[in-house]
Formats: structure tokens, C-alpha cells, sequence
């Protein structure tokens, strides 16, 4: 078994736009759960948004990569008006059932054939990084050390979604230590206590739900940016990657959304190196592709286990999640 | 409690049964004691009606008036008020037996619940239709039967939340502090000052989901009281809260009027209300039933019949009307 290797791999992938965009993406969850207590289940449906947002502006309307992201944060903001009208004025649980709805059948639409001059149905789109890498500041070549080596244009679509994590970091360590802020933890514990106190409950789940969907829409984006758009990434199971990450790293908490897709890559990148090199090695007594998607099922019992023992996450306040509701 | 001990003479010691100590004093020794009475100075308010005390007498200056309100859940109709007039610079109590529909009529005044047909103003502006969060904003505040506390909001968190046209709460201002730090600051000062009113102070950094059962009640009203609003609605203020807690809420109703607001409040034990109740309205079975200054309707047959169940055996129905004595709805 080559350990340098698949230890190299890891690391490698903790850096990776697909971390990067994950880490947005569960920030805008932890706007959504940590703070507002609102459930949604349907991230990846904003991600697909975000990603299929940037890929058909540039590709079908010829519009330079930022007006692509533009259009992106657009669709998100429309994407949760829609989802929110019917849905904010009803208990909690029902969020997360409409969510889970609305994000397949975004995801559907983007597959079916209706659309196929746009979206390239089932096929997904690609080929549109003219414009991103046109923008690239950095020289050219390969640079950087140990496992984080990559060329300038790696570099830049990573260094572009490290720009946008701190972007929301910093919008949303802002927002949340305003009385903006104050007002959304109230609702998080009992709306009906913070309407009796005058406060529009409705538009300020609103507003979160706006935030959040945008976050997750451009963590759809700095996916999509060195790599393609696939339908097929945009399924359930993706929003459920994304909260494995965040609530590893802390749901109400700002910094726990990027360690725990920092993690969550960590831990999946080894396992795909380790398992499928044990099974080769006859040590699992299963094929090496079986072994490659144990970890699915691995990652599956560290949520079950995550949530019943460590609900607060690595880095969340133990206090305040001792009190269960 | 007695009839587990019958013999007053057990003695006290290690073998004595639970409550034994208690066993020498009779029923009216306990009853006496466990009545509360507020120690704040009392100016009871009195002349608030136009004419006779009666449901549905018109007041001389009323803050709230209900007109036809009903409200019915399946077939049962929880609320059915023809009239009422709450007065304003006066402690009005709302009484009346489990099911009376009380609370039902307190989420139905606060836009917490819809009513099939009615008509309510405050301050002679309409509120039937508006949402709770615009009629909070108007002056008129509620707490909860079932305290609602912001269980991970620090008690200092939960008080700046309830205050009223903050700044910063927008959210585009929200990211610009410069915008709204000051006024934070005015609304913190606040919050300390009614913290130390209510014996909340050393808890200020605590979530709120530490504090005890008493202390809930106190902070849901002093949050409440951060709104500065002119009409408090308070349902059972005083319900599950221990003697020597009762007094000192008690005493902060009373405060409340001094203060020039008015209070309306839901309770169901009558010997509560008569020490510090301007008006009482009485409600059973959805109905009002009576309503006058609270020695006035303590005297009321009506009332001791349907609310102090004197007699037990009697279909309340028949007391509020809706039934014959035989049993026949009449209405």
C-alpha cells in the first residue's frame, strides 16, 4: 500500500475547488440551521442553480464569467422566493420536506430533454473556462509545495473561491453580531415569542433563506469553475454531504463550516485511497470498487454517531447545545 | 395531605410520615397562608364603567373594544363574545374555569390566532386582520401561558431583542455597525435598568434555558416590558410559580398600572385577582358571564356558581344560559 501517496491525495483534496465550494456552501447552510433554525434539505438544488447559472450565461448568452456569477446569486435569490412563499409561513418540518421537492425537480428540469439547447440535458455542460481563466492574474506555470502544487489556473479558481469564502465569512460574522443577527437566533428558538415582540418574523426567514441559498449557489459556482456541470452531482445526496460537513464542524458557529468540509474532504479523500488499496491488498474481502463507496457508508454512521454525541460540533459551544429543547 | 396522616399527634422524627409537620394546622391555616398578597400599595381604580356592572357595560375610556367575536374549533365554539370594553389606566382581569376560553380570546386579541367574525380595536384603530407583529408594534405586548424563552439567547440577548425600532435590525444596516452601535448601546442601558427591576441582573450572561421556572415569568415580562408598550396582555402571569414568586409578580402588575399602562391579564385563581384587579370580566364556556370591580362580581351568583363550583353537580351550561335546567340548548 502506497501511503505517501494517498496521504498526498488528501491533502491535495483539501484544498480542491470541490472543498472550497462546500465550504460556501454549508456556510449558507449554517445560515440557514444554525442560525435561523430554518431546515433545508434542498442545498444542492441552490448549487445546481448556481452551477448551471454561471455554465449557460457564459455558454449560450456569451456573457463574461462574473455577469455568469451574477446571474447565479440572481437565480438563488429568485430560487428562494419561490421556495419561501409557501413555505416560511408553515412549521419547520414542512421547509425541510418542500426543500428536498423543490431541489430534485430543479435538478430535473436541468436533465430533461425540454431544455437540451440550454442545459445539455443528461450530458451536462463544460467547456466554458475562456472567460474565467482569461481573468487569471497569476504568471504562468506550475507552483506551490509538497501535495499543494498546481498550475496558475488551478491556482486562480482556488484562490478565487478562497476569496468568496471570505467574502461570506466576513458578511456573515457581520450580520449575525448585529441586532439582525439577535433577532434570526430568536426566531431559531421560538417565533412565535419574537412576533409578540413586534418583529416580522416572516421576512426575516426570508431574508435568511435569500442569504443562504446565494452562499450555497456560489459554492455551486467554485465547483463548477475548473471542472464541468453534470446533472447527476445535484442529487439529494449532495445537500447530505454538505450538512455531514457542517454540523462536524459546528452548525451556529462562523468557522465551523470550513473546517468541517475542510474534514469532511479530508476523511473522504483517505478513505477513497485506503479502502479500495486494502481490498487490493486482500485485507477487505470485497472488490476495490465495493471498498471505494464503503465510505459512503462510513460517513454515514460518523453522522449518526456525530448527532447523538457531539451535536455541538468541533468547534460549536458545548453549553449551548446542552440545553435540548 | 391529611387524610394520609389522620392522627395529629404523630410526633416529628426520622420516622415521621411526608408532611406530618403540616398535619397539626387545619384547612383554613392553609388556605390563609398559602394566599398571597402583593406588597406594593394598591390605588385601586375605581368608577371605569358608564352604568351598572354587567357583560358587555361600556367604559368611560376604554383602550380595547370587541365586538362579536367567535371562534370555533370543530363544532365547539371556544369564543363567542358579543361586547367587551377593557378600561384603560386600570388592571383588568379575565377569570373563568379550564376551557372557558380564555387564552383562546387572548390569541385572538393579539393576532395570534384568526377569529371566524369580529371586530377589535385598540386605541379606536382597527385590528381584525392585522398581523400579531403590527399589533405589537401599535402598544399592545402579550406574554404566554407556556413561557416562551429564547432558550440559546443569553438574558441579556433575549431583553435587547424585545426592544422596538432598533436600527441595526434592518438588513442592510445590520452590516454597517457605526449605524446602529449607539443605539444599542441606549437599548442595553434599558435592558440592565429592568433587569435589576427584576431581580435578573447577575443572570444577564446566562442562556435563558438556565434560568428557573419563575424566573421565566419574570423574564418574559420584563422582555415584553422592553417593547414600551401601553397595553399589557398577560396570560397566567402567575401560573406554576411558587408563593413568594407570586407576590413579587404581583407587586410588578401593580407597578405596571403605576407606570401608566394598562394591564389585562388571564388567571384562573379568583383570590389572586381581588387584591390587585381594577375589573374583572368573567368568561365560561366562551361567553362573558359577568364583569364588574372584583368584590362586586365575587358576590355575583352567576359567577359563584359557574367559577367557584359551589355547585358541582350543576351542567355549567345552565348557568351561562345556554342550557335549560333540563338539559335543552337554548342558544
Amino acid at each position: 500500500m502506497n501511503w505517501g501517496s494517498i496521504l498526498d491525495n488528501t491533502a491535495s483534496f483539501m484544498l480542491s475547488p470541490e472543498t472550497i465550494g462546500f465550504m460556501l456552501a454549508a456556510l449558507g447552510l449554517a445560515v440557514h440551521f444554525g442560525y435561523a433554525g430554518l431546515l433545508n434539505f434542498g442545498m444542492a438544488g441552490f448549487m445546481a442553480i448556481g452551477a448551471y447559472g454561471y455554465a449557460i450565461s457564459i455558454l449560450s448568452f456569451g456573457f463574461p464569467w462574473w455577469a455568469g456569477i451574477l446571474v447565479s446569486i440572481v437565480g438563488a435569490v429568485i430560487f428562494a422566493i419561490i421556495l419561501g412563499i409557501p413555505t416560511l409561513k408553515l412549521r419547520g418540518d414542512y421547509l425541510a420536506i418542500v426543500t428536498i421537492a423543490a431541489a430534485e425537480i430543479v435538478r430535473l428540469l436541468f436533465q430533461s430533454r425540454v431544455f437540451d439547447e440550454w442545459t445539455n440535458s443528461a450530458d451536462g455542460l463544460g467547456g466554458y473556462h475562456t472567460s474565467f481563466r482569461e481573468a487569471n492574474p497569476l504568471p504562468e506555470g506550475t507552483f506551490g509545495f509538497g501535495p499543494w502544487e498546481f498550475t496558475s489556473d488551478q491556482w486562480w479558481s482556488r484562490l478565487f473561491g478562497l476569496f468568496l469564502v471570505a467574502l461570506g465569512l466576513l458578511l456573515v460574522w457581520l450580520l449575525m453580531r448585529s441586532p439582525w443577527g439577535r433577532v434570526l437566533k430568536g426566531i431559531r428558538e421560538d417565533e412565535d415569542a419574537v412576533r409578540s415582540l413586534g418583529k416580522n418574523v416572516y421576512l426575516y426567514k426570508m431574508q435568511a433563506l435569500i442569504i443562504g441559498g446565494v452562499l450555497g449557489a456560489l459554492g455551486g459556482v467554485v465547483i463548477a469553475l475548473p471542472s464541468a456541470v453534470i446533472p447527476q452531482y445535484y442529487l439529494p445526496s449532495l445537500t447530505f454531504f454538505v450538512w455531514t460537513a457542517l454540523l462536524l464542524g459546528g452548525a451556529a458557529t462562523l468557522f465551523g463550516p470550513i473546517i468541517g468540509a475542510v474534514l469532511y474532504w479530508g476523511v473522504m479523500a483517505f478513505l477513497a485511497g485506503v479502502l479500495p488499496a486494502m481490498a487490493t491488498e486482500g485485507w477487505l474481502p470485497i472488490s476495490s470498487t465495493a471498498a471505494g463507496n464503503l465510505r459512503f457508508v462510513l460517513v454515514g454512521v460518523a453522522l449518526m454517531l456525530l448527532v447523538a454525541f457531539r451535536p455541538q460540533g468541533l468547534l460549536g459551544n458545548k453549553k449551548e447545545m446542552t440545553f435540548v429543547k | 395531605m391529611s387524610s394520609s396522616t389522620p392522627d395529629p399527634t404523630v410526633p416529628d422524627g426520622p420516622d415521621a410520615p411526608e408532611g406530618a409537620e403540616l398535619a397539626g394546622i387545619d384547612d383554613d391555616t392553609i388556605v390563609d397562608t398559602l394566599e398571597v398578597e402583593p406588597t406594593h400599595e394598591i390605588h385601586h381604580t375605581t368608577h371605569l364603567a358608564k352604568d351598572d356592572a354587567a357583560p358587555g357595560v361600556a367604559k368611560v375610556d376604554p383602550i380595547l373594544v370587541a365586538d362579536h367575536i367567535t371562534r370555533s374549533f370543530g363544532g365547539n365554539k371556544a369564543v363567542d363574545v358579543d361586547h367587551v370594553e377593557i378600561p384603560r389606566h386600570a388592571i383588568t382581569a379575565l377569570i373563568g374555569p379550564n376551557g372557558a376560553g380564555k387564552t383562546t380570546l387572548f390569541n385572538l386579541l393579539s393576532g395570534f390566532d384568526k377569529p371566524d367574525t369580529g371586530e377589535w380595536s385598540f386605541n379606536g384603530r382597527s385590528l381584525a386582520g392585522i398581523p400579531a407583529f403590527k399589533s405589537a408594534r401599535l402598544g399592545q405586548v402579550r406574554t404566554f401561558q407556556l413561557t416562551k424563552v429564547l432558550a440559546r439567547l443569553t438574558v441579556l440577548e433575549s431583553m435587547k431583542l424585545g426592544a422596538n425600532g432598533q436600527r441595526g435590525e434592518s438588513i442592510w444596516a445590520a452590516v454597517v455597525p457605526p449605524l446602529w452601535t449607539s443605539q444599542e448601546r441606549e437599548i442595553e442601558e434599558r435592558a440592565i435598568t429592568l433587569l435589576k427591576k427584576f431581580k435578573l441582573y447577575e443572570k444577564r450572561d446566562d442562556y435563558s434555558a438556565s434560568l428557573s421556572g419563575g424566573q421565566r415569568k419574570l423574564l418574559e415580562m420584563a422582555r415584553a416590558l422592553m417593547t414600551q408598550p401601553e397595553f399589557v396582555l398577560l396570560d397566567e402571569p402567575m401560573a406554576g410559580v411558587n408563593p413568594a414568586l407570586v407576590q413579587t409578580l404581583l407587586d410588578h402588575v401593580i407597578d405596571l398600572k403605576s407606570e401608566g399602562m394598562t394591564v389585562l391579564f388571564v388567571e384562573h385563581d379568583m383570590h389572586m385577582v381581588r387584591h390587585i384587579a381594577d375589573w374583572v370580566v368573567v368568561m365560561a364556556e366562551g361567553r362573558i358571564v359577568a364583569e364588574g370591580p372584583p368584590h362586586e362580581v365575587m358576590r355575583n351568583a352567576a359567577v359563584i356558581d359557574a367559577y367557584l363550583g359551589s355547585h358541582l353537580d350543576e351542567d355549567i351550561g345552565v348557568i351561562t344560559g345556554r342550557y335549560d335546567e333540563e338539559g335543552n340548548r337554548l342558544s
